[in-house]
């Protein structure tokens, strides 16, 4: 627990496979990790390193949660070895199949368990499913308050709120909310740390990390996994590359001008 | 398995589309949703409708009738004269669980998706994050594709038993219909309960920009990490084409442009008559968001840049040289042409 008067932060980790090296297999229609390395879904890299950020300048403590396979474990760690305090990784076969309604209700119950909590953050979408839509949904679990897709952060404990800014059809906002609080990271909005080597050591003791099961938790079975989850998959497929030309054009900069003029007046009957 | 509030037996034959309003101006992905959704009411026979909130918005029903719905639900009051999660999420709440529509569509803005993300949740069902298509299949069911993995991977995604049938789309994935300034439709009035102890956000500062909507640009200048910078070469091109600038995600985190022009995944879907992309690799993330684009024209000084596979015309070579090129062979033919028609 974090001394009173200091924030408790959890951070909502997950690891995905990197989207380039990820296939559908033709014959099964089902997606082909094997061959994809994974990588800390990379928005989840900021929400982290922001919650560093917090504890540096008003103590505390960060617990990093996530919901996946026991795989996740070493690359979970080396967000311990960044300067988390705690891994909590959910990983039970009942929580597989989960979509967005069955995820936050399982990750709203590990939050649950963790409180008193002061701060939920997340990155604002992830890179294999990209929807977006677990913030809010936790925050609706919990009844917490929400601040999604924000770039900067501050945590005021002495009020009890917290503040993030967002990026808004060329302005910006800065919204105010009281904590407890779950926000979202958009991706790039600071520069995560490196892990520093002197910390692996500690992070990989075997105490770093609990791992629950659903039955350590008070989970409902009929909110879990793929019960739990009112969508279904029903069909899978590489994403159809539309038919492009593919004509390459060739000469000086002027002849290749002079070229793309006259296919830019056969697009577009208004050019000079 | 858990079961949402109501089920398919007790859901009305009705799609509904969140109508979402700044300043009293309808968003115009909501416009483009009716349109969808006019389609999608069509091919099973089903009711269209809007929801409307705000204060003192009741005209901007017309337009909601212009683009195909049968009843705008309309609530006002003044805790949602502006969007706050808390007040539009209780309000939003209230009026579907007395209309119970089959289908619920809202645009996956940044108010639509913190909506849309509560609200799932508060009715127990499920939802289909940013789709690229919708239809409707036998039995009222609401099939959605989406992109995964950057655009690489396609999934068809349902709802079978719960309701309402939830989705968010993206502005500019669906075209906007004709409007028709002579169809009618009726104005359901909807008694929402909000307090104001709910409304717990506020907000500290707010600076709203002149946003750039590229996507609806008929053509695209876009530059990558490859043109260091150079928007201004670009401006000049896209001026002279009657177009906008855009950019992939690198420039923009770098701070060199604003965000509101990255094109994407993480930006905007364009539907472009021309996009022009200068110095971009062309990772999915980036295609995604030309790829409805009618000609796709590609500059990269590496000849094996997959940016070369999605486009119609490649041109390998260093945009810094060859986009001046072509501004000066567009100015100097414009040129050209003026003094021609003054001659004669």
């Amino acid at each position: 627990m974090p001394a009173a008067g200091e924030p408790h932060l959890v951070v909502c980790v997950k690891v995905v496979p990197k989207p380039e090296e990820v296939r559908v297999d033709p014959q099964t229609r089902r997606l082909d990790r094997a061959g994809a390395r994974s990588e800390i879904n990379p928005p989840d890299m900021n929400a982290v390193e922001f919650a560093l950020q917090i504890k540096d300048h008003l103590g505390g403590r960060v617990s990093i949660l996530s919901m996946g396979p026991p795989f996740f474990e070493p690359y979970l760690r080396l967000c311990l070895a960044m300067g988390a305090d705690h891994v909590y990784l959910l990983s039970d076969r009942l929580f597989g199949g989960a979509d967005t309604l069955a995820t936050t209700y399982t990750l709203s119950r590990a939050i649950r368990r963790l409180e008193p909590v002061d701060l939920v953050l997340c990155g604002e979408e992830s890179s294999d499913g990209a929807t977006g839509q677990v913030p809010p949904g936790l925050a609706e679990w919990l009844g917490y308050q929400q601040i999604t897709m924000v770039n900067d952060i501050e945590v005021d404990m002495s009020r009890g709120v917290a503040r993030g800014r967002r990026e808004r059809q060329g302005g910006y906002e800065v919204l105010e909310v009281p904590l407890p609080a779950v926000i979202s990271v958009k991706t790039g909005g600071n520069e995560p740390r490196f892990w520093d080597y002197r910390l692996k050591p500690w992070a990989f003791a075997p105490e770093r990390v609990t791992v629950w099961s659903a039955a350590d938790m008070d989970v409902e079975p009929e909110f879990i996994g793929l019960a739990g989850s009112p969508t279904q998959v029903v069909g899978l497929e590489q994403a159809p590359s539309r038919e492009r030309k593919r004509i390459m054009l060739s000469g000086s900069p002027q002849e290749i001008a002079q070229q793309l003029a006259a296919r830019l007046r056969e697009a577009l009957p208004l050019v000079p | 398995m858990a079961t949402s509030l109501y089920d398919a037996s007790e859901a009305r034959n009705a799609i509904w589309v969140f109508l979402e309003q700044e300043g009293g101006d309808l968003q115009r992905v909501s416009l483009e949703l009716l349109s969808k959704g006019r389609e999608l009411a069509d091919e099973v026979g089903w009711k269209l409708a809007g929801l409307l909130f705000g204060d003192r918005v009741r005209s901007l029903a017309e337009q909601a009738f212009a683009y195909g719905a049968d009843e705008v639900w309309l609530a006002e009051h003044p805790l949602l004269q502006n969007f706050t999660v808390e007040a539009y999420t209780s309000a939003a709440f209230q009026a579907i669980m007395e209309g119970k529509p089959s289908v619920f569509l809202c645009g996956a803005t940044v108010n639509g998706r913190d909506l849309a993300g509560r609200l799932a949740v508060k009715l127990r069902t499920g939802l289909t994050a940013d789709c690229t298509h919708l239809r409707m299949r036998e039995g009222g069911i609401l099939v959605g594709e989406v992109t995964g993995f950057g655009g690489g991977v396609l999934a068809l995604i349902e709802t079978p038993q719960h309701r309402p049938q939830m989705a968010t789309v993206r502005p500019g994935v669906f075209p906007l219909k004709p409007l028709d300034t002579s169809s009618t439709g009726v104005i359901r009035e909807v008694s929402v309960t909000i307090d104001a102890s709910q409304v717990q956000t506020r907000v500290v500062e707010k600076v709203v920009g002149r946003g750039a909507d590229i996507t609806r640009s008929p053509v695209l200048v876009i530059g990558g990490r490859g043109i260091q910078g150079r928007f201004d070469l670009l401006r000049q091109l896209a001026q002279l084409l009657g177009g906008e600038v855009g950019a992939t995600r690198p420039p923009v985190d770098s701070g060199l442009i604003e965000r509101e022009r990255q094109v994407g995944q993480t930006g905007v879907v364009c539907r472009p008559k021309v996009a022009i992309v200068c110095g971009a690799s062309g990772a999915f993330q980036f295609t995604v968001g030309i790829q409805h684009a009618d000609t796709i024209i590609a500059i990269n000084t590496d000849p094996e840049a997959p940016i070369f596979e999605t486009a119609d015309y490649g041109v390998v070579g260093d945009a810094l040289q060859i986009v001046p090129a072509l501004i000066e062979s567009l100015d100097s033919s414009r040129v050209l042409v003026t003094s021609t028609g003054g001659g004669s």
